[in-house]
């Protein structure tokens, strides 16, 4: 089993209604509706999912592993950008 | 110990209805770890394990005890109801996905009827299992055009594939004195109904992926009885095999 020839797509779900999709792997498939198809049959068949998204891997534009440190490092000093100074009501989910 | 064999309408649409399940799910669990790619190998797993899960509850209900498993592994060839086509051999995928476009879009146009049906556990059952079938008809459909108007050598086996199953489409439409019986209970919904819309259905499936609809061929009668083709023995001694030779065994 190789599946080599067909594209790779790569697959979001999203878990519930109103949280975002999330990246949880890949799937080959020949065109798009199948790459749906094999993303709902891989990826949500243990109620994982209520909206699939996959999207060519080819398209994924990546940032360079290179220049890593000057990307992400300086934020390492911030913390005051972090909102941990405020206290958050137990009522509020998912922030 | 054999099962009681019955001829109660009722558990006779049960027996037919939960074979086809349970035969079609068993035929598609053999391509496990043999799909052509990795992906497709899921997807007939999963297809397998809601045929099987409605094998399942169908048995269950047919069965005076509620042991399904019994009716399931103790019944012999001749005491399977399934019809002809679900027991057919896999041959390769364009052959299974041939099998799994007849049977789901007859299937799918059944359960959308059955749940209407007088029975509350029909009713029920089929507005469970109708979802699920309704995706098998998407997924058949899907592969039927990409491989019949894909390249020489997947169009010709996908019209081979379809030619090997059409001599068993005509049994999906016999209504004999049981079948009859059920339908005038209210129970089951009468195939012939639907049988225009489901030629419409596959013309249209056929049209979209360059295919020709195969011709007619003498119709092959008789799953509903029990008189099954040879293949049906094969996967009923791979399938028994093991609760037979070790009744006692448990999961």
């Amino acid at each position: 089993m190789t599946g080599n020839d067909w594209p790779l797509w790569e697959v979001f779900v999203r878990s519930k209604g109103g949280l975002a999709h999330r990246h949880v792997g890949s799937v080959h498939a020949p065109d798009a509706e199948l790459a749906l198809a094999h993303a709902r049959d891989t990826y949500t068949r243990r109620q994982e999912g209520v909206s699939l998204w996959v999207v060519p891997s080819a398209e994924i534009v990546a940032s360079d592993p290179d220049q890593a440190g000057e990307l992400f490092e300086p934020a390492a000093s911030k913390i005051y950008r972090h909102p941990t100074f405020y206290d958050i009501p137990d009522e509020v989910k998912h922030i | 110990m054999m099962a009681t064999i019955t001829v109660d309408p009722r558990t006779d649409l049960l027996l037919r209805l939960g074979d086809d399940a349970l035969v079609l799910g068993q035929r598609l669990s053999e391509w496990c770890g043999h799909g052509p790619v990795l992906e497709v190998d899921i997807s007939l797993a999963n297809l397998a394990l809601d045929q099987i899960g409605q094998a399942t509850l169908l048995l269950g209900e047919a069965a005076e005890d509620g042991n399904g498993d019994r009716l399931a592994f103790h019944r012999d060839v001749l005491d399977f109801k399934n019809c002809l086509l679900v027991e057919q051999p896999n041959g390769d995928f364009a052959q299974t996905i041939a099998r799994h476009l007849l049977y789901t879009t007859w299937q799918h146009l059944l359960l959308q009827r059955l749940t209407q049906s007088s029975d509350k556990f029909l009713s029920e059952f089929a507005h469970k299992a109708v979802k699920e079938v309704a995706y098998h008809v998407e997924l058949a459909r899907d592969w039927t055009v990409r491989l019949g108007d894909g390249t020489d050598e997947s169009a010709r086996r996908m019209a081979e594939g379809l030619e090997w199953n059409w001599r068993f489409v005509p049994e999906l439409f016999e209504v004999d004195d049981v079948l009859q019986a059920a339908i005038d209970a209210g129970n089951a919904p009468d195939p012939r109904v639907f049988e225009d819309e489901y030629r419409a259905a596959i013309g249209a499936v056929l049209a979209e992926a360059h295919l020709e609809v195969p011709a007619d061929q003498r119709p092959i009668l008789g799953g509903r009885r029990g008189h099954h083709s040879e293949h049906l023995g094969h996967l009923l001694a791979v399938m028994q095999f093991l609760p037979r030779t070790y009744p006692q065994a448990a999961w």
